[in-house]
């Protein structure tokens, strides 16, 4: 079956370049359905490219790129956002945040007539985010964690296919920020929504992944080690992990800091440079497009 | 050794760390002073030649004031005040309203959508550099000495102005504001009069609050000009009689409209749009 179908998102040979700089090349992806897929790599990877590809915020130059089947070709109802900043609207409180994804699509009429309803659906999030109280406040006049909580309600409301995060905790201190991992996890374990999460922390991605994607531009092919070689980063990585919420005592764990380790290497090191023909491609659902040269010597190694 | 206690150091009360007290009286110092001034010379003026009229007395404004505020003319049965301040307050309100309903469509629209912005932005930004006093013979002209031309002054006049602040406005919202929206299934005429429009009101009354001053101007200017009745009018009237006893309570009045009309708006944004403060 092909994967575009078999997976709730598909990206094949995807290639984005601003100007000169390549920033994503052959990138090749499918997520199924539940996985909570983390994205890791250096800053300036192109991790947010990606995920403005995937919203369909941007156009890739070259590939394909599916959700649930379709193309993408522009921000759409099934896929909900969680950014670092500006997921609220500063204009409204809370509740009023929590309620557009009923509010937005409805009719003035259809706004004033169900405006009780939409307001107890919404309440009901923000119980479960533990911000009941603050229903009435502004966003300001919450913490960062606080908002966060709010910016994911408001996204689960409207049911998304496929929840996407861009360095949602990024803001936070690191006390806020384990809390926020635990409550997005027991919230995942709850809904087993699909999410696509995406950090430069690699702690955070394998502590949160049930899957992780490694993307960097840190890596070697055939065609060779001049300045003029122009490399945008790839999948160099792709491990899948069990599932589970676990205590963050696992953080500390060998098999944790193992894996942990592994990733920087392969993703953040500059001086490890693995050839495009042996990434570490564990995860089931992970594939792999190389272009004629590559699989020609793919072949020669082999 | 003994115990030297360290000198004591106090911000200096004139420097960056003055302590913040008395501000009130402050506020009102220059008032007093000029206030002051002005009555020292007024009195020195009318004790040399009584028929002075160039710095009236404050007796000679309050008679003033209790002829034209306090009691109706005997021509016509009208208060004249109270006929010059409704005049230019409808003048002043329709021109400066229309300009910001206006505007805020215009912003908006040009701050968000690149083809609309591409056709209109070039052609706003030269228009506002016509000065709006030189077309004024114009606008006399072509729309007659009547209401019309003079709010159509001050529209000329404060239109461009608000309608690029805003257009910058809408602008700076945070794409990924507007992509969230689109991802919570709303249509783009929903993401702009629902998610930018609310987000800017607030800087549409700031932008309102620093017209004002231009818009009198306006006014003012057209009402000398051509009217019947009006604030500018009024002065301009009897500035041929060197009233300066009517001329002077008649600025005063102005500056205090224009003053409570700020205050009040000011007021507006601090209780309806708590946020706009806290995150501006």
């Amino acid at each position: 079956m092909a994967r575009e179908k078999s997976h709730l998102l598909h990206l094949e040979d995807l290639y984005k370049s601003y100007g000169d700089k390549l920033v994503l090349e052959n990138i090749d992806l499918s997520v199924s359905a539940g996985t909570l897929c983390s994205v890791v790599g250096p800053s300036g990877c192109g991790k947010s490219t990606m995920f403005r590809l995937v919203l369909g915020q941007e156009i890739a130059d070259r590939g394909r790129l599916f959700v649930d089947g379709q193309p993408v070709a522009a921000p759409g109802e099934d896929r909900g956002i969680v950014y670092q900043r500006y997921s609220l609207y500063p204009h409204l409180t809370v509740i009023e945040n929590a309620m557009l994804a009923r509010t937005l699509p409805a009719g003035f009429a259809e706004r004033r007539r169900r405006r009780a309803e939409f307001r107890e659906e919404a309440m009901h999030y923000l119980e479960r985010a533990g911000l009941a109280a603050h229903a009435d406040k502004y966003p300001h006049e919450l913490s960062g964690g606080m908002q966060q909580r709010v910016a994911i309600a408001q996204a689960l409301i409207k049911r998304p296919k496929i929840l996407m995060m861009d360095e949602p905790f990024g803001a936070l201190d690191p006390e806020t920020r384990e809390s926020m991992q635990i409550f997005l996890l027991e919230l995942w374990e709850a809904e087993r929504m699909t999410i696509f999460f995406v950090t430069h922390d690699m702690e955070e991605a394998v502590y949160l992944g049930t899957r992780v994607v490694v993307l960097s531009q840190h890596y070697t092919d055939d065609r060779g080690t001049g300045a003029n070689v122009r490399r945008g980063a790839r999948v160099v990585g792709d491990y899948a992990l069990p599932s589970a919420v676990a205590s963050t005592k696992i953080k500390r764990s060998p098999e944790f800091i193992e894996l942990a380790d592994e990733i920087r290497r392969v993703g953040f090191d500059k001086d490890v440079l693995r050839h495009v023909t042996e990434f570490n491609l564990r995860h089931p659902d992970s594939f792999q497009t190389l272009s004629e040269e590559e699989a020609r010597s793919a072949r020669r190694t082999a | 050794m003994s115990a030297v206690a360290a000198p004591e150091r106090r911000p200096s009360r004139g420097g960056l760390f003055a302590p913040v007290r008395h501000n009130l009286l402050l506020a009102l110092l220059p008032f007093i002073v000029i206030a002051a001034v002005y009555l020292f010379a007024s009195h020195q003026r009318l004790a040399e030649n009584p028929q002075d009229k160039l710095l009236p007395s404050l007796g000679q404004m309050a008679d003033a004031i209790d002829r034209l505020a306090l009691k109706p003319d005997p021509q016509t049965g009208d208060y004249t005040l109270f006929v010059d301040t409704w005049a230019s307050l409808k003048r002043i309100g329709l021109g400066v309203g229309i300009a910001a309903l206006a505007g805020l469509l215009a912003g908006l629209n040009m701050g968000l959508l690149p083809r609309v912005r591409a056709l209109f932005s070039p052609f706003l930004t030269f228009v506002s550099m016509v000065p709006p006093l030189a077309i004024l013979p114009i606008l006399f002209i072509s729309l007659g000495v009547d209401e019309l031309s003079k709010v159509a002054l001050i529209f000329l006049g404060v239109f461009p102005v608000i309608a690029r602040d805003l257009m910058i406005a809408a602008g700076q919202i945070p794409r990924e504001q507007i992509v969230k929206a689109i991802t919570l299934g709303a249509s783009q005429s929903a993401v702009i009069y629902r998610i930018v429009m609310p987000q800017i009101l607030p800087r549409l009354i700031d932008n309102v609050r620093l017209c004002l001053g231009g818009a009198w101007l306006f006014l003012i200017a057209a009402e000398a000009i051509a009217s019947t009745e009006g604030l500018g009018y009024r002065i301009f009237l009897v500035r041929r009689y060197l009233a300066m006893d009517t001329i002077l309570p008649y600025v005063f009045w102005i500056t205090a409209i224009g003053f409570a009309a700020d205050w009040l708006l000011r007021q507006l944004i601090l209780r309806r749009f708590r946020w706009y403060v806290a995150t501006a």
